[in-house]
């Protein structure tokens, strides 16, 4: 081969890569991956993820082939599983966890043609790269005012994973319901630096059962908080953390938060096929069904339940934001003036708590 | 700290010791009689699988910790039949075992995540239980607790006072002098290694019965490595490693517990201060006139293969 047949090639590869990301033409057939963070058994945040990946299959058949890998790490190993996948052959990559974010764009600077979804990230620096994320503080705001109602020592908990927004959120969203409905109520903020770790997240809801905290939310990804709850026999109760989490219905799973992936999976992958694929950023809540109230048990007092439900509802037809002013900051400085309800930018970059909660906010 | 109650808080830390304590216990044993297997963390995960298994699908939980410890004596004698029988290098064997362990777990749990195991009842003591401050400490665990504590003092008097453990202990410190008086040391140390595993298992199946209790891969999260920290911490003595433990358990779960109560002190320099009081431990230990290094079996980690 000489030099000029050699330059033709590369051209003619060039135009034929330019060729297919310049005019994104439909696909035949699909291959989707998906990467979680913990073991699909998990019955909590990567379950639900795992539910979407298997709607994507039933909606298509055989257009489109699922591939996934669980319990992927957060940091360099998520890189090198990520270019594997790209160099599988799979044509959209969803990264189902915050610590993917920056291994998502690294790895789709190298793979123009392969689309990246990242969940719950704010990163889009490539133009295959989407986010997708969801309103999960919405579902908050209905446990905090439960907790609020509910608790007999005024004493509520949240067991955190990480302090980043997505978490933070949730926790000033819980609080203030709760302290709207029980001005007494008092917060224990219990960091596990983890995702997944059933060990240790049981040994926190012990530690805020044992200091006499009642209600206990988590924001970790497995059932084993539920599981020490329902060790105190009755007297403690908590709420489904991204997946139903029935088993420990009616008590201490009182009600839950069901991230609900299927729908976007199933349009994105749609997009994919159909060659509309763009790159875009998605913040779907209640209203869109992608955060779902799980069933409000007998556990609860029927009228509450009703209030509980009426506060879903309004949440769902958009006439009420559980960020509405005023809110201080936790230092007392103003966040939100009377009626002023929270940009989405100030919530993706949410690092402070509000006023009255007494934790201090991890570096 | 008002919040924390300190009665609840000794009571919580006697719980969440109790499986490095098991396997601490198990693992002194082993290497008293002269073999080092750092195995421990794979033969508790695989205790803590087949100990679910069985507990889920004869809804005995008391079988389930007998399979617990069955589950981790099989893995032990595959580490004995290769160090012992075909003398292979114990620390490479014994890392390698936990590597098997955890995949091998994982494989065997494929079916049973998301079910809840029968439940552990607490030792009903009665009106014992209700008196204050005694009551939650000593009155209120399940019958696990009260083996391992009982576990401590078996091995401390059987090692000190009973002819089979002077033995144990010969075979430990000279392999050779043992073998010259006629001692079986291979088939001593086949044993010891097989009580270390069944002691690991029976951490592993409190982990997934009694603490989470639920099966999940990877569930018991270096606790094997803890125990073999524990094990020279204490100096290879029993009743050093009952205080290991709780001080390992109870700093974990005093960490938490400040959390709640709203400490002052940063969450990071609580998470990590259990390793650094262990490493600050293993110093001044290892410092002092009665040194750590002394009290370690002569023999231990050497391959022993009888030449006449």
């Amino acid at each position: 081969m000489n030099r000029r047949t050699l330059l033709a090639t590369a051209a003619l590869g060039l135009g034929l890569a330019f060729g297919t990301t310049a005019s994104a033409e439909a696909l035949e057939k699909a291959k989707a991956c998906f990467v979680y963070v913990g073991p699909i058994g998990d019955l909590g945040w990567s379950y639900q993820h795992h539910q979407g990946a298997l709607a994507v299959k039933e909606a298509y058949g055989d257009k489109v082939e699922i591939q996934w890998q669980e319990s992927v790490p957060e940091g360099a190993d998520a890189e090198r599983v990520l270019t594997q996948m790209a160099l599988g052959g799979c044509n959209i990559i969803f990264t189902t966890s915050f610590g993917y974010m920056d291994a998502t764009n690294a790895v789709a600077a190298k793979f123009p043609n392969v689309k990246f979804e990242h969940a719950t990230g704010f990163k889009r620096e490539h133009p295959n790269v989407a986010i997708y994320n969801a309103r999960f503080y919405e579902g908050r705001a209905i446990q905090g005012h439960i907790a609020g109602k509910m608790t007999k020592s005024n004493k509520i908990g949240y067991i955190g994973s990480f302090p980043i927004p997505e978490v933070v959120m949730g926790i000033n969203s819980y609080y203030l319901h709760a302290k709207k409905v029980n001005p007494d109520v008092e917060l224990s903020v219990v960091w596990a630096f983890t995702w997944f770790d059933p060990a240790k997240e049981a040994d926190a809801a012990k530690a805020l059962i044992d200091q006499g905290v009642d209600v206990i939310a988590a924001h970790t990804d497995s059932t084993a908080p539920l599981a020490e709850a329902a060790k105190a026999g009755g007297k403690v109760i908590g709420f489904g953390q991204a997946s139903d989490m029935l088993d420990y219905a009616p008590s201490p799973r009182v009600s839950s938060i069901i991230d609900n992936w299927a729908p976007y999976y199933v349009k994105r992958v749609g997009a994919l096929l159909d060659g509309t694929w763009e790159s875009t950023d998605t913040w779907a809540g209640i209203k869109d069904g992608e955060v779902e109230i799980g069933q409000i048990t007998d556990a609860i007092p029927a009228e509450l339940k009703a209030e509980a439900e009426a506060l879903r509802d309004q949440i769902a037809a958009g006439s009420y934001h559980p960020f509405t002013g005023p809110i201080n900051k936790q230092d007392g400085s103003a966040w939100l003036a009377e009626g002023q309800t929270a940009p989405d930018g100030d919530l993706l970059g949410m690092n402070f708590f509000v006023e009255g909660i007494k934790a201090d906010m991890p570096k | 700290m008002g919040g924390i109650d300190p009665v609840l808080l000794i009571a919580a830390l006697i719980v969440a010791s109790v499986p490095i304590l098991f396997a601490a216990l198990g693992e002194l044993v082993v290497e008293r009689a002269g073999v080092l297997n750092l195995g421990v963390e794979g033969m508790m995960i695989v205790g803590a699988v087949t100990g679910f298994i069985t507990a889920v699908e004869t809804g005995s939980p008391l079988l389930g910790y007998v399979g617990g410890a069955l589950g981790g004596a099989m893995l032990a004698a595959v580490f004995g039949a290769l160090t012992l029988g075909l003398l292979t290098n114990q620390v490479a064997t014994g890392l390698a075992l936990t590597l098997f362990g955890l995949g091998f777990a994982s494989l065997m749990g494929q079916g049973y995540v998301g079910i809840k195991p029968p439940l552990t009842a607490d030792v009903p003591f009665g009106p014992l239980a209700d008196i204050p401050v005694l009551g939650p400490i000593v009155f209120g665990h399940d019958p696990l607790v009260y083996l391992s504590l009982g576990m401590v003092f078996a091995v401390q008097w059987f090692l000190r006072a009973s002819r089979a453990g002077l033995v144990l202990r010969a075979v430990g410190e000279s392999h050779e002098a043992a073998h010259a008086l006629g001692y079986k040391v291979v088939r001593i140390r086949f044993l010891a290694v097989l009580f270390g595993g069944a002691m690991a298992g029976l951490g592993g199946a409190y982990v997934s019965l009694v603490r989470v209790p639920q099966w999940v891969d990877g569930i018991t999260a270096g606790a094997g490595w803890i125990a073999l920290a524990i094990v020279v911490f204490a100096s290879w003595r029993p009743n050093r490693v009952l205080l290991g433990a709780w001080l390992f358990g109870g700093i974990s779960v005093l960490q938490l517990n400040l959390q709640v109560a709203g400490s002052v002190i940063p969450v990071e320099y609580l998470s990590m201060a259990p390793y650094l009081v262990t490493i600050l431990v293993l110093v001044i230990m290892s410092s002092g006139r009665g040194k750590a290094a002394l009290a370690a079996p002569a023999a231990l980690g050497q391959t022993f293969h009888a030449t006449r």
